[in-house]
């Protein structure tokens, strides 16, 4: 293969758990997604050759970084790598357009400059070349680590929690001018995240780990909608995640029949799972219907249910509520605000919602801690 | 004024910052990047002159540079010649009672780097010499200028140790502070008053320039 990307192998069990493998092909960008603790930026540093775990194989655009079975090792130095560190990590005593010209390859002085301006532009950085880092905002230091990342020519570029020090605002800038970085980018990209909202934004493809361990990897929506376990969805923060009783399955109608508590729920066939099985379910909030008050439509026949808002809370042009559906029973939901208006939504409100059937994804049983 | 007894304490402090430079940037640096066994016993050793009297280090090392001692005949065998009351003798108890004051500004300044910005190097491309004079030596300069100039300072003034080691040999082990008492001995007060005025002016000099510099750095770095 030409152009083949990145393959990256990791295993050790401690300090730091590491049991993954992972790809990311060129022009692809991959998001690593998990909570504190699940190994992210360890793997980030450990394909930078900042970090050795005990098993290591690492392939880049069919250079071998990293093989643990004959010793082989690039230093850090040597691997064609662009890092974008978290707090940025630029060199104080440098200016803007030193810190990004120690990273060019090695060239007349003059060159070098006119390619580091070129890097300038590129991030939207003209201009401020001669400030020192302290004198740049969060947002202008974090474009001037990535024209430094990218200096190198990388074979490689890893993005470690890039947008986590800069504000909302700003942050949702970068966002639109990393996605039209990429475009431009033929190399791999490896970006670590917490944030869920941002992996689904940026990355073709996410890795969803946990300790150290990958616990599903797919197409953003893939993975959020179709979690493999209860534990994948909590970590994608869903929030309706329940424990059901396979009941039935009707192959003539395609669907499958669950006992939740005193009520009876149908979801499209997904007849892996034995009747009298115990499982867990889940429904994204897109997924759940809200019924028009004076207007019935064809979605109001699937599941349909009736309870109270006991929780309304507005944020960002949505409204999000927790409707009790019958005492033991609450979902969460969210509808776009003019919505909520236009049906007289708030706290203490009767309302009757549906529960879309391809909407109901169901995962091997698992104890919720959360009180259902 | 006794110029050959000044002249002697400047050599003497030059000396010692020329050996304990490299000295304090190389373990500095270690002590402030290397996880290893007996890492916290060699600290608490190499802080021991700060807390321990002078003569009490005079003693040992009197006793250690005899012509009794194990390392006292390897020295005396190796050089052919005895190191106890001799300039070299002198230089040697210097470098080693001004050790914390060399070392442990220099470990400072290096552990107060971030390790991201080392790292930052390292993946700019920089091998681990050109990280080094790039990066960590600017950034730790201040704590390298403090580290020489307080061993200067500090060996200018020493006392205990160096009438200990060296005795009282006029060109040879005789120092300025050494020079002082005597002249205090000698109901000498006016050359006493000059000599000790001279120290004290150079003292408060060098610590407002470490702090002078210290304060620039912050200013300049953030």
């Amino acid at each position: 293969m030409d152009n083949p990307g990145i393959d990256i192998r990791l295993k050790q069990a401690s300090p730091i758990p590491l049991d993954v493998e992972l790809h990311c092909g060129s022009g692809e960008v991959v998001a690593l997604v998990g909570p504190s603790g699940s190994g992210k930026t360890t793997i980030l540093r450990s394909i930078a050759g900042l970090y050795k775990p005990a098993y290591a194989v690492i392939n880049c655009q069919n250079e071998i970084w990293s093989d643990c079975s004959n010793k082989k090792l690039k230093p850090a130095y040597q691997r064609s790598v662009g890092l974008v560190f978290q707090n940025h990590a630029l060199f104080p005593h440098f200016t803007a357009l030193q810190n990004v010209m120690e990273a060019l390859p090695k060239q007349a002085k003059q060159q070098a400059k006119k390619q580091a301006l070129a890097l300038f532009k590129k991030v939207h950085l003209e201009g401020l070349e001669q400030r020192y880092p302290r004198a740049l905002s969060g947002g202008q230091q974090q474009r001037v680590a990535v024209a430094r990342a990218l200096a190198r020519e990388p074979k490689v570029l890893l993005l470690d929690e890039p947008f986590s020090s800069v504000d909302q605002v700003t942050r949702r800038r970068l966002y639109r001018e990393l996605i039209e970085l990429r475009r431009s980018l033929s190399i791999p990209i490896i970006i670590v995240t917490h944030d869920l909202e941002e992996a689904s934004l940026l990355a073709d493809k996410l890795y969803i780990l946990h300790k150290g361990i990958t616990l599903q990897s797919g197409k953003p929506n893939e993975v959020s909608a179709q979690p493999k376990t209860a534990l994948v969805a909590k970590l994608m923060d869903q929030q309706n995640i329940f424990t059901a009783t396979v009941i039935k399955h009707d192959h003539d109608q395609q669907k499958t029949l669950l006992q939740w508590h005193d009520l009876t729920l149908e979801a499209n066939l997904q007849s892996n799972y034995p009747i009298a099985e115990k499982v867990c379910w889940m429904i994204q909030p897109t997924n759940i219907l809200l019924h028009r008050r004076h207007r019935q439509s064809n979605g109001d026949k699937e599941n349909p249910f009736s309870g109270t808002i006991i929780e309304y809370f507005v944020l960002g042009g949505y409204a999000s509520m927790v409707v009790q559906l019958d005492n033991t029973v609450k979902i969460t939901m969210s509808v776009p605000l003019h919505v909520a208006q236009r049906n007289h939504l708030n706290y203490g409100e009767k309302i009757a919602l549906s529960l879309l059937r391809k909407g109901i994804h169901l995962m091997p049983y698992t104890t919720l801690r959360r009180k259902e | 004024m006794d110029w050959q007894a000044l002249f002697l304490s400047i050599k003497l402090s030059t000396l010692t910052v020329a050996f304990l430079l490299p000295t304090g940037i190389y373990f500095g640096r270690l002590l402030a990047y290397k996880q290893f066994s007996g890492k916290s016993v060699i600290q608490a050793l190499l802080a021991i002159p700060l807390i321990l009297p002078p003569t009490v280090l005079g003693y040992y090392l009197l006793i250690g540079l005899g012509a009794e001692s194990i390392p006292g005949i390897w020295l005396n065998t190796l050089f052919d010649r005895s190191f106890v009351f001799s300039f070299e003798g002198l230089l040697i108890a210097s470098l080693l009672f001004n050790l914390p004051f060399a070392i442990q500004p220099c470990q400072r300044a290096f552990e107060a780097i971030p390790r991201e910005i080392r790292e930052a190097a390292s993946c700019c491309g920089m091998p681990p010499f050109k990280v080094l004079w790039r990066i960590e030596l600017p950034l730790a300069w201040t704590g390298i200028v403090t580290a020489m100039v307080m061993t200067f300072a500090h060996t200018l003034g020493e006392f205990g140790v160096v009438l200990m080691v060296g005795g009282n040999i006029p060109g040879e082990t005789r120092t300025i502070a050494i020079a002082i008492y005597d002249s205090v001995q000698a109901f000498d007060n006016n050359a006493a008053a000059i000599m000790s005025a001279s120290l004290l002016a150079f003292s408060i000099i060098t610590i407002t320039v470490t702090y002078i510099i210290s304060d620039k750095n912050k200013l300049h770095h953030g």
